[in-house]
């Protein structure tokens, strides 16, 4: 049980500052605050507009907070730069680890870094770069190779180095030689085919709170916050981690998937083992993380409305919003102008109901793993690749597009199994939650000090839109 | 240990994988780091694997009669990924029909295998073979330090 008292939790977002104040005894939110990002200024600006409104909403006053922590995604998020050795093997799994560990991935590289590639990667200039490559035991040129072209690189950041571990004394040597802060942590692939991603995440997640936080500015808060712990896709998929698991005593929902869409991305978060749910599958390709996050970055309900109309065609989009092609085009173009615009007519209500559709589809479908039947002279065999989700119980949906929908269960239903692509291997009966208070990332922030209370935060702000198939009364036929 | 890393499998849509599994088991006896991809693996898995590994050796097995197909371009393959020199080795029902052993052997080292076995051939035989191999490129044991 928890203690009581409140709890402050911030989000420090590219457009707003939003804080959720938690009552720890019941688990219940007792008020929300929001101001503007104010982080390319002054952070403490927009955090005392938002307490402001937060008091204001609490009838004047603020209660004594006994935990005040921050996640970031201002100020870019937390970029990074990946580079591994073989495209479908480390430079992988760095990947899933920057992902894992929130960050916004502006660059990733595989084998041999070219002059192009160094340059390429000190214009993007990233907060921090996973260096990985080579089994423990592997390749080690590629990686030692790689870490002399960054050392003489004009980037300033801390390189993580993940890889061959008979290689990463001579990798960090080789960095620091160029001055390059250098952390050597676990390799992301010790051995062919196993990832290990939580020591690279933990490293990043360090860095994040050692360096990042005071880079960006966002330590002059300081004086309001006890910490800013991670960024917030980090937050959020640990929130979801805490709400599928539960805690000693308190089970959680289990295997869930959270869709969360927002205006330049959208971000699926998977926590199970994506194991094939039915037996005599082959799987095939890198394990799966049980963590697992992905980024569509073309896939975003306004800076990236355009490419959600072309990934699905203009014609679906027109026939699922019911409108003429036209008619789509010229909303398409009212966006491109109005990156901030929220739908004003029933037109628009409808077209951005269908592109917040196209999107939660694909972002579902490409994170969700495939089944193929291969022909062997055995006979059909089925080869799995990526995480199995059939048989995920929850299904969470976020963000905007969702929040302020009438009908948020239609809107989620893309991202369940089509029988029209049964090679999909996306969640079948789930039951359907709305995250209408947009909490899963302050879930995650107090469940660094208060699982009981964070987990009681989840279960009780979470609507359900629609019982899945999975909830034992009715799955009894 | 030999300090030897080598990567096995089954090559194509294939999915005999006992003689393959042996095969791994007794390699690792012999002191090998084994890298075992198994079952229906398509080529440019071994290589990527081998790259990944800094593998000294691939091993294909291929039993149900299409390896020739499956096999193709494999040297090529590795050639492309700057591995080119690796040591590659072919075994099992490597065709169709009774054909005589030496006219598949020359198709398969003429595809740029080092060595291809015929179907039967006992685990001890493979061992010494690339005991031999490796002694022969008289390439020092590349150091894990």
């Amino acid at each position: 049980m928890s203690d009581g008292g409140h709890a402050l939790l911030v989000d420090f977002g590219s457009t707003y500052t939003k804080l959720r104040a938690v009552d720890l005894a019941s688990g219940r939110i007792v008020g929300t605050g929001q101001g503007p990002s104010t982080v390319t200024t002054d952070v403490t600006v927009g955090m005392e507009q938002a307490l402001a409104d937060l008091a204001r909403r609490l009838g004047g006053t603020l209660p004594v907070f006994r935990h005040r922590l921050a996640s970031s995604s201002a100020a870019g998020g937390l970029r990074m730069v990946t580079v591994g050795l073989v495209k479908e093997l480390t430079a992988e799994a760095a990947r899933l680890a920057a992902l894992g560990a929130g960050a916004k991935l502006v660059g990733t590289f595989a084998y041999s870094l070219t002059a192009e590639d160094v340059t390429t990667i000190e214009d993007l200039a990233p907060d921090i770069l996973l260096l990985a490559g080579g089994t423990d035991g592997g390749n080690s040129a590629v990686i030692l190779e790689n870490a002399a072209a960054l050392s003489v690189a004009s980037i300033r950041c801390p390189v993580v180095v993940a890889g061959n571990r008979n290689a990463a004394t001579e990798a960090k040597r080789r960095l620091e030689a160029g001055g390059k802060p250098v952390v050597v942590t676990r390799n992301v692939m010790p051995e062919f085919g196993k990832l290990d991603l939580e020591p690279a995440r933990d490293a990043i997640r360090a860095i994040f709170i050692d360096r990042i936080v005071h880079a960006k500015g966002i330590d002059r808060a300081a004086g309001m916050l006890d910490a800013v712990l991670m960024p917030t896709p980090a937050a959020v998929l640990d929130g979801a981690q805490l709400i599928a698991e539960g805690i000693e005593g308190q089970g959680g929902l289990g295997p869930l998937v959270v869709v969360d869409i927002g205006g330049a991305t959208t971000d699926v978060h998977s926590v199970c083992s994506g194991e094939p749910a039915r037996s005599g599958v082959l799987v095939h390709g890198l394990p799966e993380p049980y963590l697992k996050r992905t980024v569509e970055g073309d896939l975003g309900m306004r800076h990236n409305a355009a490419a959600i109309v072309e990934a699905v065609g203009p014609a679906r989009i027109a026939a699922d919003a019911g409108l003429p092609a036209e008619r789509v085009a010229a909303l398409l173009a009212l966006l491109a102008d109005e990156v901030e615009r929220v739908p004003q007519t029933p037109d628009e209500a409808r077209f951005d109901r269908a592109l917040a559709r196209a999107a939660i589809g694909l972002a579902a479908a490409r994170h969700a793993g495939t089944v193929e039947t291969v022909y062997a002279v055995t006979g059909p065999v089925t080869v799995q690749r990526g995480k199995d989700l059939s048989a995920v119980t929850t299904l969470i949906g976020t963000g905007g597009a969702l929040v302020h929908a009438d009908d948020p269960a239609d809107l989620l239903r893309p991202a369940l199994a089509d029988p029209s692509a049964p090679g999909s291997l996306r969640p079948e009966r789930p039951r359907m939650l709305l995250d209408r208070h947009y909490l899963l990332y302050a879930v995650g922030l107090l469940r660094a000090v208060d699982p009981a209370a964070a987990l009681a935060l989840g279960l009780n702000h979470l609507d359900t839109l629609e019982e899945g198939c999975h909830a034992r009364h009715r799955c009894v036929s | 240990m030999t300090g030897r890393t080598l990567v096995t499998g089954v090559i194509g849509s294939d999915t005999h994988i006992v003689g393959n599994r042996i095969l791994t088991m007794a390699l690792e006896a012999a002191g090998y780091r084994v890298v075992s991809l198994g079952a229906l693996t398509p080529a440019e898995e071994f290589v990527r694997a081998a790259i990944e590994t800094a593998a000294d050796a691939i091993l294909v097995s291929s039993l149900y009669g299409q390896g020739e197909l499956d096999c193709r371009g494999f040297r090529d393959r590795c050639v492309e990924a700057g591995i080119g020199d690796i040591l590659l080795y072919v075994g099992g029902n490597l065709v169709v029909g009774k054909q005589p052993w030496p006219e598949v052997e020359k198709r398969f080292t003429d595809m740029g295998f080092d060595r291809a076995f015929p179907p039967g051939t006992r685990t001890d035989e493979v061992i010494d073979i690339l005991a031999r191999d490796f002694g022969a490129r008289a390439e020092p044991v590349r150091s894990a330090s």
